[in-house]
């Protein structure tokens, strides 16, 4: 198993190698960075959510402390980008610790709450506290990124950067699944009970996975702001922690290749949506924006009805069964097996 | 002179007005197969959880090698050494079966989060002394040819198999079976039987809740009957038999 992860970061990496020359066009190019700051954040989802099972409805509050701690620090004191993401992490972490102690202990949704309602917060903080956020007119100016003098001012420098993180953060993600502390990960998901009488340490593991979410999240938000160069509340809001656990779920929880896929394609539909509605103008159909709400219910919908192991397990065992792969017990004993 | 791995001293456990146990002192030889039966609902499933520390007594004592558990978590008692299998059998069925026992193996191994993450190849051989482990249980039940098949998909027998090998991957010395032929058909109870002998040639003390008669008096060293939380009789298989309030309690005559 772990193997067939180590060729999927494989293809991962040789598909990212190709796709500037494949694409060759700026904006789409951009829609990738993008799409790349929501795989980071799913991965980090992934695990809390999918493995460990513990719902969060508020990882956009920890993308925005990481983007907002990058944000004020370098514009406002000057500080280097790196010193300022490093802050992020460590205050994204410190957050998720203090919302994790009280709700982690309790058993069921307490956590979904509390990380809406952290996220309420947080976004409200962010809107109201014009003095130190900008308010609604939010922050510009934010440097961009330099490795070692080498700044990353094109969108093809920023491509591979932010796709290179997420295969480290996928690397990272896929060792910790096959490691002791991720089989006790997926035992607190399988039963709380058994798991603690195996003597895993539930409400402390509960906790670290959520910091180490918090801070994929965290990165990605930083990551975010220097590469859009300025951020304002939008793009943080309850909204969009919702599409983010919508993303893993679409995906497939229990598999991290399920969230990436999620990611990627929640992330491209907004463009897809675009062509189609420039397509059924171009017929002289009328298209208007609040359908895309429409369809987004729809495939969530379709996804939960029919698929719902998710996309990526769910469209591999139909391929599987298409391609004459069968053999019930064999084919899934095979997938698991490393 | 056999001597006490567990004793319990005045147990109470009471939810709400309910009396669940109640100044329950009972003791458990160390090596020996002790059996905990009695009708439904007599508080034995209550014991069990008192002390393994998933409830929390409202008096009393349990000492286990002289070490009090009273307000340990349940992990902190699985360090100690007492592992336990659950009434309705709780396997992890989102995980391979062999996967299933190698977080039996989590307390004998230390890597953490970031040694995991980040630098795999250190811990290989931790992985590896983990899996082959893990493998050696499941070949002592029998389940080694279901290694990697999802633990859900199994049927119940080697379900509760399984929960029996992942609790022995925790290398306990005293174990407690809730009910672990409840289920079973009679060809499979009699495997169970002789599996509680081999756990116990092993030098591991087991505890045992169980409904099916034949197979306490065929495997025990000692009964303890309870009824309504309170220590009614205990003794030799044969003992127990023939007390008159164990005959009472059973048939309510």
């Amino acid at each position: 198993m772990k193997i067939k992860d180590y060729i999927g970061i494989g293809i991962l990496i040789i598909v990212i190698a190709a796709m500037p020359d494949l694409v060759g066009n700026d904006y789409y190019l951009g829609v990738l960075i993008f799409t790349a700051f929501n795989c980071l954040t799913c991965t980090g989802l992934c695990l809390l959510m999918g493995y460990t099972g513990q719902i969060s409805i508020g990882h956009g509050a920890f993308i925005a402390i990481g983007a907002y701690s990058s944000a004020i620090l370098t514009t406002k004191l000057g500080w280097s980008p790196w010193t300022a993401m490093g802050c992020g992490v460590l205050l994204a972490a410190i957050t998720a610790v203090i919302v994790g102690i009280p709700t982690m202990r309790l058993k069921g949704h307490y956590l979904a709450m509390a990380t809406l309602g952290f996220a309420s917060i947080v976004h409200i903080v962010s809107v109201a506290a014009v003095d130190v956020t900008g308010g609604p007119s939010g922050i510009s100016g934010i440097p961009r990124l330099q490795i070692f003098g080498f700044a990353l001012n094109s969108d093809t420098r920023n491509f591979y950067f932010s796709w290179g993180v997420v295969v480290v953060g996928l690397y990272l993600a896929v060792n910790l699944i096959h490691s002791r502390v991720g089989r006790g990960l997926q035992a607190i998901h399988g039963s709380e009970d058994a798991a603690s009488s195996l003597g895993v340490n539930i409400a402390v593991d509960k906790i670290k996975i959520l910091v180490l979410s918090a801070i994929y999240a965290s990165i990605s938000g930083s990551l975010y702001a220097h590469y859009v160069l300025y951020i304002d509340p939008g793009p943080f809001d309850i909204m969009h922690s919702v599409l983010l656990v919508t993303m893993v779920a679409v995906g497939g929880l229990h598999n991290i290749w399920g969230a990436i896929t999620g990611a990627v394609l929640l992330s491209l539909l907004p463009e897809f949506l675009s062509f189609l509605s420039e397509y059924l103008q171009g017929i002289g159909i009328r298209y208007q924006t609040d359908y895309d709400t429409l369809i987004y219910g729809s495939i969530l919908l379709l996804i939960m009805l029919f698929l719902p192991e998710g996309l990526f397990e769910g469209l591999s065992r139909s391929l599987k069964s298409i391609s004459g792969f069968r053999g019930k017990l064999a084919g899934r004993s095979s997938e698991r097996a490393d | 002179m056999q001597t006490n791995i567990l004793k319990l001293d005045c147990l109470r456990k009471t939810f709400g007005g309910v009396v669940a146990v109640d100044d329950l002192s009972l003791s458990f030889n160390k090596g020996e197969v002790t059996s905990l039966i009695g009708p439904n609902g007599a508080g034995k499933t209550t014991v069990f959880n008192l002390i393994t520390g998933f409830l929390k007594p409202t008096s009393g004592k349990i000492n286990f090698n002289d070490t009090e558990l009273n307000h340990k978590k349940p992990h902190v008692i699985a360090a100690m050494g007492i592992g336990r299998t659950f009434q309705n059998v709780q396997v992890f069925s989102n995980m391979t079966v062999l996967e299933n026992v190698m977080v039996g193996r989590h307390l004998r191994s230390r890597s953490g989060m970031f040694f995991s993450s980040i630098l795999p190849p250190m811990l290989r051989g931790e992985e590896k002394r983990i899996r082959s482990s893990a493998k050696e249980r499941l070949a002592l039940l029998g389940l080694d040819q279901y290694a990697d098949v999802p633990a859900g998909s199994l049927p119940l027998g080697n379900q509760r198999m399984l929960e029996i090998a992942r609790a022995l991957a925790l290398e306990p010395t005293l174990l407690f079976l809730d009910e672990p032929a409840s289920g079973l058909n009679a060809r499979e109870t009699v495997v169970m039987g002789r599996l509680i002998q081999k756990i116990k040639s092993m030098n591991i003390t087991v505890v045992l809740v169980e409904h099916d008669m034949e197979l306490v008096m065929d495997i025990s060293d000692k009964v303890a009957v309870i009824n309504f939380g309170k220590l009614i009789a205990e003794g030799t298989p044969n003992e127990v038999q023939l007390n008159p309030d164990v005959i009472n309690a059973y048939l309510g005559t």
